[in-house]
């Protein structure tokens, strides 16, 4: 355990940080991405321009402005080049919409996707199934920005339903709370409830054909024992796995497009402003931010699986 | 003596509709098996025999499965009776254990805690502790060493030895008065198998548990059983004692199958005997004599189907599928020296 | 080494390391599949290698075959040694060895057609090509006891004891002096494997093979074999002519492995359970 535990440390450092040099060296590469130029402003002479180079460093070397950038994170120093707001503190600002909006819309999508996918493996080739299959198709084939937009415009707008944007905190109002959140979950929930109804109902169906269901029934177990304990448990373990890997993704900036459609202001809204200006600071410190929880998460699916499955334990052999 | 036979079962036909069409696993079986006796039934795939023994306990009930005939424990019918009913039967008077322990138990729960669940299925007043108490007392009792702390261990840490003993354990924890053990040993090394069928003698013995032995394998057969049905496409070729199938079988198959024995006891045969052809597809059997494709001594009455009947005059329970008269049939298995099937010499 | 040597396997050793440690893997131990191994494996006869699951007789036929690279040790074919060869260095010898498999039904590309798995061999060695690869793969079909019109199906709609028809084709297609059959009828129905084993015996005496003939069954094992190897935990424990092995073993583990095969005779059975009860 100690092993998998310095392993995986030890890997996240060095993920974490070729990711950061890419994403540095990517955004030096893109035209117009000299942000002396973009933060001179219009009118700018080349006095200007120089000017600002120098004050903000930019006439150093990449690496060492590599370096400054990444320090700056660490110490909380660093500013957005556009906004000149510091970038670690918008980060914590906006802690809250992205974690009210990707949990709650996990627990919706592993609700329904578990349920789904239960009724339509047992109910396999029946009507109930073939509608849950239309509707989980349907849910993987929508994209995210289109479905959004349309419950906007149909709840917020024509029908006045929901509010169309904002976010009312969980500590002020739980009531306005969820109230601001339900079309953003929906949205964010559908595509993945069609996606864990499939593969929980595929597990399924191949579970219960297996040698040790049919040595449960033989042993007289009630029917519904048998699939809730049996076939079901052994088919949650793969996608426990995948839910581990989707949230860490989808917390790492999975709810961009959500959060910038319903304007929740959360993260994943300052990496969409951020990338749409070109401003290097934020992406920078978000990409981290994000890639981290996705390692994160990565390790903890592993040690989630080793739990879930004792053939896997870590550090055990069969004797 | 006409006591009432333990299990009775008349006429079983079960039929699978399939993409392919309709297949007839089972085509009219019948045995009878008493209390304390162990029956082997012997056949090679599609003869019907594992599908035979799953619907005994009603394993086999789906939407495509058509299922005829009568099975009855004591008396009682099982074919027709209801869910609720045939699951008091499962595990608690007829257990069975199948051919690949690997697979056979479910990998993320404990050993133990697997045997406990039988025993709380069916008496959901024993609690944890004497379930486990219970448990550990049946690893012991089929010879699993240290069962104190391996009955906390997960399948994969069971050797494929251990973890067949382990679903016999599981089978014995209700006391059934019926085993049925479909291919127990297949998957097994040689000595591990021997252990095994010595454990299945010694339950038999001290249990006086009933026993169907379903297996390919003649030489697991000749040391366990006291009755053998041979099955073929579905139907029991011959049903006979021990010591009647292998001196003195009647049936063509049986020829061959005792005929296609490497015996490490004899010098070898030249030439492997063999049967030639293979089983038929269950999907368009042939009619008459389902064995009749394969058969070097088929004659005309051979398109009609032979029922079991007993054809010897002293052997009233031997009875066979086949037309030839019995002095011709002890005339045309002798195959140099010693039992077997081949085509009569020109 | 003698002139009539095929193969001559010299203290064959392959281990299988296992791994621990913090940052770094350490090898701590080994698992020692095949441990210091000596066979010789004479032309144009039959050895049979009996063990059972986890003595190593799988990992042995690999090595081998190079299919998997020794340890340490030496294989010498026809008098050259092939162990540790290069990819590149091991495809001329290729084509005089091949390996039948135990599985009919996992051993067979299942997106090939039969003519197409059969004749491959041919084609990638570049023995021949279009139409005249196509006589000579119908020709093979036959000889194994298929029709030629089998050609053009599909491995799914063949039964086992067929599929290793076509698994035993492949394997003779190029006319190697060696075939390495790795259990090759324990997945069948008893009343196939006969007809299998009577074919490789044919086939045998035919093209002049030599085979490795690899099993659990030991009753099967001997019908074939001239002499048999038995091994224990990745060793060889006896070796000898298949009858006095079978008759009189001298290893303690023989003995153990023949006392356990039931014997398909009920009186004999009786009997012998008489005697060991008597002590």
């Amino acid at each position: 355990m100690a092993r998998f535990i310095a392993r995986r440390l030890i890997g996240m450092v060095l993920v974490l940080f070729a990711i950061s040099v890419i994403v540095f060296a990517i955004f030096n590469v893109i035209p117009n991405s000299d942000p002396a130029v973009r933060m001179a402003g219009k009118n700018a002479d080349a006095q200007l321009i120089e000017n600002v180079t120098k004050e903000w460093g930019f006439d150093k070397s990449l690496p060492e402005q590599y370096a400054t950038t990444m320090k700056k994170i660490f110490t909380g120093d660093l500013i957005s080049y556009s906004s000149q707001l510091n970038v670690d503190e918008k980060i914590v600002e906006g802690i809250p919409q992205t974690f009210s909006l990707c949990i709650g819309a996990a627990v919706i999508w592993m609700f329904f996707g578990i349920l789904f996918g239960y009724l339509s493996a047992i109910r396999a080739g029946g009507w109930l199934d073939r509608v849950l299959t239309v509707v989980s198709v349907a849910g993987i084939s929508i994209p995210v920005v289109w479905l959004g937009v349309i419950l906007l415009n149909f709840f917020c707008y024509k029908l006045e339903l929901f509010p169309a944007s904002g976010y009312v905190g969980l500590t002020e109002d739980p009531v306005q709370w969820a109230y601001h959140l339900i079309l953003p979950w929906l949205t964010l929930a559908f595509i993945s409830v069609g996606f864990y109804s499939r593969v929980l109902r595929s597990n399924m169906l191949d579970a219960m054909n297996e040698d040790y269901v049919r040595t449960a029934r033989a042993k007289g177990l009630s029917e519904r024992r048998v699939m809730s304990r049996h076939v079901l448990r052994n088919s949650l373990i793969p996608i426990v796995t995948l839910f581990g890997l989707d949230f860490g993704a989808t917390l790492g900036g999975g709810a961009i497009l959500t959060e910038a459609v319903f304007s929740l202001e959360g993260i994943g809204q300052y990496a969409y402003e951020a990338t749409a200006n070109l401003d290097l600071p934020p992406i920078m410190a978000i990409t981290l931010f994000g890639a981290f929880f996705i390692v994160f998460f990565n390790a903890v699916v592993d040690v989630a699986y080793a739990y879930l499955d004792p053939r896997v334990r870590l550090g055990t052999s069969a004797q | 003596m006409s006591a009432q036979p333990l299990l009775s079962v008349r006429d079983l036909r079960v039929g699978f509709t399939t993409e392919a069409g309709r297949l007839q696993a089972v085509n009219g079986v019948s045995f009878e098996l008493a209390a304390g006796e162990v029956l082997a039934i012997v056949g090679e795939s599609g003869s019907g025999k594992s599908v035979t023994a799953q619907t005994i306990l009603g394993l086999t009930r789906s939407p495509n499965a058509t299922i005829e005939g009568s099975v009855s424990l004591r008396g009682a019918e099982l074919l027709d009776a209801g869910e609720a009913e045939l699951r008091k039967v499962r595990g608690a008077e007829i257990a069975m254990i199948f051919q690949d322990p690997m697979t056979s138990l479910n990998p993320v729960y404990r050993v133990g805690a697997q045997l406990v669940e039988a025993i709380r299925a069916h008496d959901a007043s024993v609690s944890k502790d004497a379930g486990r108490k219970r448990a550990i007392e049946l690893l012991d009792a089929v010879g699993i060493a240290d069962a104190e702390r391996r009955v906390d261990d997960y399948p994969h840490e069971f050797s494929g030895g251990m973890r067949q003993r382990a679903m016999i354990a599981m089978g014995l924890t209700l006391e059934p008065d019926v085993l049925i053990a479909d291919e127990p040993t297949t998957a097994l090394d040689v000595t591990i198998q021997a252990q095994i069928l010595r454990l299945l003698e010694d339950l038999n013995r001290e249990r006086n548990l009933a026993t169907i032995l379903i297996t390919h394998d003649l030489g697991v057969v000749a040391e366990m059983a006291d009755r053998v049905l041979v099955m073929y496409a579905g139907r029991v070729v011959e049903a006979g004692t021990l010591d009647e199938i292998f001196y003195d079988p009647q049936h063509p198959y049986t020829w061959g199958l005792l005929g296609s024995l490497s015996r490490l006891d004899r010098p070898r045969p030249r030439r492997l005997p063999q049967i030639s052809g293979a089983p038929p597809s269950l999907l368009a059997p042939p009619s008459g004599c389902a064995f009749r494709p394969r058969c070097p001594h088929e004659f005309g009455k051979c398109s009609s189907l032979p029922g079991l009947e007993a054809r010897i005059e002293d052997g009233p329970d031997h009875a066979d599928r086949c037309w030839l008269k019995p002095a011709k049939k002890r005339e045309l298995r002798e195959v140099e020296g010693r039992i077997g099937l081949e085509a009569p010499a020109a | 080494m003698s002139a009539e040597s095929l193969v001559e396997i010299s203290n064959l050793v392959k281990h299988f390391p296992i791994k621990k440690g913090l940052l770094i893997d350490r090898e701590v131990d080994q698992v020692r599949a095949v441990d210091d191994v000596s066979l010789t494996i004479n032309r144009g006869e039959t050895l049979g290698l009996v063990g059972e699951s986890g003595s190593g007789k799988s990992t042995l036929c690999r090595a081998v075959l190079q299919l998997l690279t020794p340890t340490s040790g030496s294989v010498h074919f026809e008098g050259e040694e092939i162990a540790g060869l290069s990819r590149r260095q091991m495809r001329p010898f290729r084509r005089q060895m091949q390996m039948i498999f135990q599985d009919p039904y996992a051993s067979l590309n299942p997106r090939k057609r039969v003519g197409q798995i059969v004749g491959d061999p041919l084609k990638l060695q570049g023995v021949a090509s279009g139409g005249e690869l196509r006589g000579q793969v119908q020709e093979l079909l036959e000889r194994v006891g298929l029709s030629s019109e089998h050609y053009n199906r599909f491995p799914h709609e063949f039964s086992g004891g067929q599929r290793q028809r076509i698994g035993i084709a492949r394997a003779i297609a190029l006319k190697p002096k060696l075939i390495v059959a790795d259990e090759p009828v324990s997945a069948l129905d008893v009343s196939i494997q006969a007809q299998v084993i009577n074919l490789l015996d044919d086939l045998q005496d035919e093209l002049g093979l030599t085979y490795l003939f690899v099993a659990h069954d030991i009753g099967v094992v001997r019908h074939i074999s001239d002499r048999i190897a038995v091994m224990h935990n990745g060793k060889i424990v006896e070796t000898g002519s298949a009858d006095q092995v079978c008759e009189q073993p001298s290893d303690a583990y023989t003995k153990q492995l023949l006392a356990s095969v039931p014997i398909p005779d009920p009186r004999e059975s009786r009997a012998r359970r008489r005697r060991a009860a008597a002590g």
